[in-house]
């Protein structure tokens, strides 16, 4: 099941929120190492696939299996609940608004998952928050609570807080979309580094730059399926589907 | 006869000690209505309704009948039943839980109000709801209404003097006896008065202290 190409698969997902089918059908494998970006107009359900990855919004049908394992399999809830929380440990998810805990420092932040989850000793979670810290340059902020820190920062911060649960899979949302734009680079960059660390990621963006950059594959979405996709030279170059040229044509006309 | 507080030296150690008291049983009293306050306000709204409703009908006494009644069951009425409690500590079960109610009404509101994403964030971490409760979204939401718990403490610091009805020597009883003893209502009360005004401004000075401190971490 660890073959490279199945390493996440997401297998006919289906989700309704009532009677608003938001996701239908979506079939995707990415492989271990692999950067997916899933691009496209606002409510076609990019966000909605993305949380159900890791089980933050059930999916209505299909499954989704991370590294031989599936996420939301059937079980009664409290076997579940232990399962999921084990899947989510090794998923990590980065949100639009940071989500930081206010009252933790960036070092709280970082540390209270894994002391909570794996014992770490006081010792080891200083370690683990020095690296982590150092790793997205917010070292020297280590005491400074959210409150103090600029959105970039927060984001920076947020990256690390995943990372060291040591996760799989990293799940962007938007990442960048809530940064005044001076401070999106700080966070293309450390994105990037993961990158070149070969994470594993699926990227939810408006930034088509960063999108053709650093991604092997972008995932045009559209009212719920996937219109097209590609590597990025072949979907933002060359576009097959009337739907991509018009979104890309819009994009490029007033970039978010 | 006019006022005379030359005789307020000699039952000073009497009202200082009946401070003491007060001191006491508002520091315990609010310590069980902060901790009783998250523990209600956890339970009435994340509980199974098998422990909810019971927690539901306690409340209503606490919130719907007069403290000195409450008081009068604890510490009276519960011996009835063969528990026969020290008067300091039925006060302080029962102004302690009687704020209690009235701090988880406050803390609720703020758990409410503790942004989704926090919790988001907490269980994608892979910590259950449980976990992600008591060290994201309940903490925050008790910073929140820091404030508001403070006027309620300071209601607290004042409703203790009801306890003096179930015999706890408490400021108030305190000036009485020297009352009894002198003859001096005037001089006494108003001393009493002049104690809960300092024993206020402390309390008022602690929580200012607090909210600056909490104020970078919200
Ligand atoms: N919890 C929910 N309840 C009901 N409808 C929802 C819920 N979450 C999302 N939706 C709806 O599902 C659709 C897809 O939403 P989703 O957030 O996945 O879109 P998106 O592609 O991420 O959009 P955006 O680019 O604006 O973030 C939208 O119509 C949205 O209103
Ligand atoms: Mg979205």
């Amino acid at each position: 099941m660890t073959e490279s190409t199945d390493f996440v698969q997401i297998r006919h997902a289906q989700k309704s929120f009532g009677t608003l089918e938001v996701l239908k059908d979506i079939s995707l494998n990415v492989a271990r190492g692999q950067i997916v970006a899933i691009i496209g107009p606002s409510g076609s359900g990019k966000s909605t696939l993305l949380r159900a990855i890791n089980d933050l919004d059930a999916l209505t049908g299909g499954e989704v299996w991370l590294d031989g394992v599936q996420v939301n399999k059937q079980l009664p809830h409290r076997q579940y609940e232990k399962h999921i929380n084990e899947m989510r440990q090794q998923i990590g998810m980065v949100f639009q608004h940071f989500n930081l805990f206010p009252h933790m420092t960036a070092r709280e932040n970082v540390t209270m998952a894994p002391k909570m989850l794996k014992g770490l000793s006081a010792e080891e979670a200083d370690a683990l928050a020095k690296e982590q810290l150092d790793k997205v340059g917010m070292l020297e902020r280590i005491d400074y609570y959210p409150s103090q820190l600029s959105g970039g920062q927060k984001q920076r911060v947020a990256i690390a807080r995943a990372l060291a649960m040591n996760p799989k899979l990293m799940l962007f949302d938007e990442a960048t979309s809530a940064l005044d734009p001076e401070l999106v680079s700080e966070v293309n960059q450390v994105m990037k580094k993961l990158a070149e660390e070969h994470m594993t990621m699926i990227i939810v963006t408006h930034e088509m730059d960063f999108a053709a950059s650093v991604c092997d594959r972008v995932l045009f979405m559209d009212q719920g399926v996937v219109v097209e996709e590609g590597p990025p030279e072949q979907v933002f170059g060359n576009p097959q589907k009337a739907r991509t040229r018009a979104f890309l044509r819009k994009e490029l006309d007033n970039p978010e | 006869m006019g006022l005379d507080f030359t005789v307020i030296p000699k039952y000073l150690d009497v009202v200082l000690l009946g401070c003491l008291w007060t001191i006491a049983i508002t520091v315990a009293a609010a310590l069980v209505s902060f901790f009783g306050g998250i523990l209600l306000a956890v339970v009435a709204l994340y509980a199974p309704a098998v422990i909810r409703l019971p927690f539901r009908a306690f409340e209503f006494v606490f919130m719907g009948t007069p403290l000195l009644l409450q008081l009068f069951l604890i510490y009276f009425g519960l011996v009835q039943i063969g528990i026969d409690l020290p008067a300091f500590v039925a006060g302080v079960i029962g102004l302690g839980l009687h704020f209690a109610v009235y701090n988880s009404e406050l803390i609720q509101t703020a758990i409410i109000s503790v942004d989704r994403g926090q919790m988001e964030a907490a269980r994608t971490l892979g910590l259950s709801r449980t976990q992600a409760l008591r060290k994201v979204v309940v903490p925050q939401a008790v910073r929140a209404v820091i404030p508001p718990i403070g006027n309620n403490m300071i209601a607290l610091l004042k409703d203790s003097a009801l306890v003096s009805v179930i015999g706890v020597s408490e400021l108030t009883l305190s000036a009485q006896r020297a009352i009894g003893a002198t003859y001096r209502p005037f001089e006494f009360y108003l001393l009493a008065a002049a104690f809960y005004y300092v024993i206020n401004l402390a309390m008022e000075w602690v929580q200012r202290r607090i909210e600056r401190r909490i104020a970078i971490s919200r």
